[in-house]
């Protein structure tokens, strides 16, 4: 025997003869592996794209962590500096800037508007690296010094319709607008939508009347160092005093960290949405070989009786699957290099900082070799019959190909995928339960997906009444006629309208649960930063106004001092970083009541309502979360700093808030009798019956009580009705792919179905069957097809939606019926119109014509 | 040869066994022809496929030129096919994609050989189709694949030629110049030759018949 041949897989999958054979066997079906392999090429695309960015962002915040931060060193306080912390700065020394931001109401005069944002009076030359970038430009440097004039955010002009040059007021300070800003390095876009920023000197501050004792504010102090200096070692030598000082440090080391982190999380989320649609285009490649095999199955009887062992007939179809993913992997790198021009505009609003797009390379080359693996993984599934096929095959036509006998390899090749998968979602998520529960989302969706497809197919055989037209009746029967595509089409089309409905019911339950908080008797206003000598002219306003006070309390700053007799400035070792720690060393804003409000409720132990004045230990209540945090339950005692006097107290209760509740919720509630004498802000809750009378109360209040502040909110829910609309819309730009993705299966399944359906419809109108008829067959299977996807993916994407608001959000569920109708309606009409524009060529030409050029 | 002991195939069929080959014994010695003969379903197919090491019996051996098939794996089977067997099928089964020229090269390239082709060229003008090499089997008419496949089978100088029913799927004219090729390249190589025909004109032509019957040899 001629021992010369390698018998082995990986010498035959190496052999030139394999791949000439492999060229040679494609000779006929070339454009039709180019198509199949068009399903993974948006999935790599999608990747290669996000890969690339996610290397952008990397540098980008690389390049300008200095740039973000403004400074080499940033340290703030929630109180202001005391002169022992002002000689701690001048042992720092360094160039400095000082800036004291809260939020206060700012008004437009000349258009009325009013509205709450953060002012920052600043002075000193912040920011050190990069600029405020405004218009006109000069603006930058003129608000700077006394009355020079605001910098006002360019949302907040937008809103009010106000002008550069337009007078504004701030408390009791009146200036104007000197310029617009257009963009403060380190802070996105989509931030200011929330709290729009107004910059101006810190000369004018005193002007506005509004920091008093008690006020809520945070002072910063930024540095900027001689070069070389080390920063983060200073800081941490630093560290124990600044402790002492209840002082904040933050350097460009760890902005750097953070926002890598959070540009991480958001590359992750993008990577996800974007494997999705690799993995459905793996599907496409898996059921397009499938076909392609099964055309195979003779010439590889042929093979085998020529003597080809079994690796050499298996290496030429492999070799087909991998010349295949590897045209899409290019292509699909190629595509991703276009669609990553795009990709900064797209996530603009999230993105704290401008950025250079560079092709990188090597996130490409990555997305191409996780392509090409998915793509020859899924081609295996089929490729492995390959190996069962028996020569016999060739001297017998009817011989039995698909003898169902369990392969384990393909159960391996499946398990690959699994894992693959799992792992893949675990290094984008780096938490396993999500990871997990990706995966088994994902497979959940494919299994339910399959099963209604095998529940179709089985219907279309069993239940379909004798009594319907017979071009229905073939219509239901190209269902479940041997070789069908039923299962592959609901895949495919199911997937994607499960995507993009489920995005799009998510998006309404956030918003409703906040809309449905907002219902006919509850409150829609907070006003705070009450005085107490205003509280009672405020009220009467109201009253005047026809508004009602729904709620009144006050608000007591105050810090920790000790828990169970030790104290809290001992509790920390300088150099640990304990995830509890801001739990113990954070400013509480508490309130004292007699009673709990709406969405409060007693978890355990019992609610103190008043006190007699002077109890030695006061009996509190805490919310649940925090006392987990601080670790302490019923019975523990705790003494709060309340603005310099100690204040002893006991946890009598624990309670549970809503915290989605737009009204103050507090963490920690005293009885009635126990703070009436510290000092504290009032806030007031009221509800405005429309948005006209919300902005009247706005300007009356704004005018008699300058400090007081107003969260609207109709305001809120606009502004995070546009925050989701962003967040949507870039998750809607993912999901695109995948939904493109199952096009593109839907027509390479077509087109690969095509061959039958020509030979079926020849012999039909041979048999005097009318275009009409044929027409009307294709258009039922089409229908029945398109329509059960979009019923499965609408009704999966309404379970994904609960168990998102009921496990992820914990909002409440509900569904918005029009959409859903317009997903069934329009999946299948795309269906339908798809199956037609392929099958034209069925009923324009002659039937002798088609069984010639086919054949 | 080829020696064939007790041959039994049988293939559940519901929940019976058909028994397709029964106890089949014969031998044949080098460059003796051979032709089995018997109605469709007597299992005539079925015995060449085992002869030739397609399919595994349910009993009995097979020997090819001394070496035991059953005591084979499949791609020990495979590479027996390539070196020793011919195959020459009714459907002619040549590989679509291929041209005439490639489609006989075949044999020799899945054993290595990259240099087939002059020997290639010369098998098909020694079967008349020197102007047919480019061609891809859609443009060729019956007669011509089956010369083809004709090449093709002879090119790895085969020890053993099964041919099942090769002109069954001819017209008269046809099928003779095919004949006329078969009998010609046999006779050049000296193979032994085992053809499987319901032309009793044809089985006349081999030095020996075989008769089957409900998958047993009824005559000799």
């Amino acid at each position: 025997m001629n021992s010369s041949r390698a018998p082995n897989f990986v010498g035959q999958l190496f052999s030139g003869w394999t791949w000439k054979m492999a060229w040679r066997d494609s000779r006929t079906s070339r454009k039709r592996l180019l198509l199949f392999s068009c399903s993974i090429i948006l999935g790599i695309a999608a990747l290669a794209a996000v890969g690339s960015l996610g290397v952008n962002l990397n540098r980008a915040v690389e390049e300008q962590a200095k740039t973000l931060l403004g400074a080499d060193l940033v340290i703030d306080s929630r109180e202001a500096f005391t002169p022992e912390d002002d000689q701690l700065f001048a042992k720092i020394g360094g160039e400095q800037s000082r800036e004291i931001s809260f939020t206060t109401m700012v008004y437009f005069p000349r258009t009325g508007g009013t509205r709450l944002a953060i002012a920052r009076a600043l002075s000193g030359g912040f920011p050190f690296y990069g600029q405020l970038e405004t218009e006109p430009a000069g603006a930058a440097a003129d608000f700077r010094h006394s009355d020079g004039g605001a910098l006002v955010e360019q949302t907040l002009l937008a809103q009010f319709d106000a002008r550069v040059g337009d007078e504004v007021r701030i408390g009791n300070l009146t200036s104007r607008v000197a310029g617009r800003l257009e963009k403060n390095p380190g802070e996105s876009v989509a931030l200011s939508a929330i709290a729009p920023r107004i910059y101006f000197s810190m000369a004018d501050l005193a002007r506005t009347g509004l920091l008093r004792e008690g006020s809520l504010a945070q002072y910063r102090i930024y540095f900027k160092l001689a070069s070389g200096t080390n920063v983060t070692q200073m800081v941490s030598a630093l560290r124990p005093q600044l402790e002492k000082l209840r002082l904040r440090a933050d350097t460009v080391e760890e902005r750097k960290r953070e926002l890598g982190r959070a540009m991480d999380n958001l590359y992750h989320f993008l990577n996800l949405v974007g494997f999705i649609a690799l993995l459905l285009g793996g599907v496409g490649v898996a059921s397009a070989i499938h076909v392609h095999v099964k055309q195979k199955l003779n010439t590889v009887a042929v093979l085998r009786c020529l003597g080809s062992s079994v690796a050499q007939a298996f290496a030429i179809y492999l070799a087909q699957g991998m010349a295949l993913g590897a045209f899409g992997a290019v292509a699909g790198a190629a595509l991703g290099v276009g669609v990553q021009m795009l990709i900064p505009h797209v996530l603009a609003d999230f993105i704290p900082f401008s950025f250079q797009f560079h092709t990188a390379w090597f996130a490409i080359g990555r997305a191409m070799g996780l392509g090409f693996a998915i793509c020859v993984l899924f081609a295996l599934l089929p490729l492995l019959t390959v190996r069962r096929v028996s020569p016999l095959a060739a001297i017998r036509v009817s011989f039995e190909t698909a003898r169902a006998r369990r392969d384990p390899l393909r159960w391996l090749v499946g398990a690959c995928i699994a894992v693959g998968v799992i792992v893949f979602a675990f290094s984008q998520t780096r938490d396993w339960r999500i990871g997990l529960g990706f995966a088994l989302g994902l497979g959940a969706a494919f299994t339910a997906l399959a099963l209604t497809a095998r529940l179709l197919t089985f219907a279309a055989r069993h239940f379909v009444p004798r009594t319907l037209p017979f071009s229905v009746r073939q219509g239901f029967a190209s269902l479940h006629r041997p070789n069908n595509r039923t299962l592959l089409l609901l895949l495919s089309l199911g997937l994607g309208t499960f995507l993009m409905v489920s995005l799009y019911l998510v998006q309404r339950n956030l918003l409703s649960d906040l809309i449905v908080s907002s219902g006919k008797n509850q409150p829609n206003a907070v006003l705070f930063d009450i005085q107490p000598a205003q509280e009672e002219g405020l009220v009467k306003l109201m009253r005047s106004l026809n508004l009602p006070v729904l709620d009144e309390m006050p608000l007591i700053t105050m810090r920790i001092s000790s828990v169970n007799g030790r104290a809290v400035d001992t509790m920390f070792s300088n150099r640990q970083r304990d995830r509890h720690r801001w739990a113990f060393r954070r400013e509480y804003r508490s309130t004292w009541s007699d009673h709990l409000r709406d969405g409060e409720k007693i978890v355990s132990g019992k609610f103190v309502p008043s006190v007699t004045n002077g109890t030695p230990i006061v009996p509190v209540s805490l919310e649940e979360g925090i006392a987990r945090e601080l670790g302490v339950g019923l019975g523990d005692e705790l003494v709060f700093d309340v603005q310099g006097v100690p204040v002893k107290t006991r946890v009598a209760s624990l309670r549970s808030v809503e915290w989605r509740r737009i009204q103050p919720n507090f963490f920690v509630v005293f009885p009635r009798g126990s703070l009436e004498g510290a000092p504290a802000m009032q806030v007031l809750v009221t509800r405005v019956p429309s948005s006209d009378e919300s902005a009247r109360m706005q300007r009356e209040v704004v005018k008699a009580f300058p400090n007081v502040s107003i969260i609207d909110l109709t305001l809120v829910l606009r502004t995070v009705d546009s925050i989701l609309g962003k967040i949507s819309f870039v998750v809607r730009f993912m999901a695109m792919f995948t939904v493109l993705t199952g096009l593109l299966v839907l027509v390479s399944a077509l087109v690969t179905g095509r061959y039958q359906r020509i030979r079926e419809s020849v012999l039909l109108r041979t048999l005097g069957a009318s275009r009409g008829q044929i027409l009307k067959i294709l258009m039922v299977e089409y229908f029945a097809l398109g329509f059960l996807a979009a019923l499965t993916g609408v009704l999966l994407a309404i379970l994904a939606a609960w168990a998102l608001a009921a496990l992820v959000f914990k909002v409440s569920f509900t569904i918005a019926v029009w959409p859903l109708f317009l997903a069934l309606l329009v999946v299948p009409i795309i269906t339908v119109a798809t199956g037609l524009l392929i099958s034209r060529g069925i009923l324009n030409h002659p039937p002798l014509a088609i069984l010639r050029a086919e054949e | 040869m080829l020696e064939v002991r007790g041959l039994t195939k049988s293939y559940p069929s519901g929940g019976d066994t058909l028994t397709v080959v029964k106890d089949i014994n014969f031998s044949l010695e080098t460059a003796a022809s051979c032709a089995i003969v018997g109605p469709s379903g007597s299992g005539k197919t079925t015995l060449i496929g085992l002869c030739a090491g397609l399919d595994q019996p349910t009993s009995g051996e097979v020997h090819l030129d001394g070496v035991h098939l059953g005591a084979l794996n499949e791609d020990g089977r495979a590479r027996v096919r390539n070196e020793i067997v011919g195959f020459v099928f009714q459907t002619f089964q040549l590989l679509p994609t291929l041209t005439a020229l490639e489609n006989v090269m075949v044999p020799l390239e899945l054993r290595g050989r990259n240099h087939a082709r002059d020997q290639a060229v010369d098998l098909l003008a020694r079967v008349g189709l020197a102007e047919r090499l480019t061609h891809y089997p859609a443009q060729l008419s019956g007669g011509e694949q089956q010369r083809v496949a004709l090449a093709r089978a002879f090119i790895n100088r085969p020890k053993i030629l099964f041919a099942d029913e090769p002109t069954g799927n001819l017209d008269a004219e046809t099928g003779k110049l095919v004949i006329e090729n078969l009998f010609k390249l046999n006779a050049e190589a000296g193979t032994t030759l085992v053809l499987v025909t319901h032309d009793l004109e044809l089985a006349k032509r081999a030095q020996r018949i075989i008769r089957l019957k409900g998958g047993a040899v009824v005559a000799e």
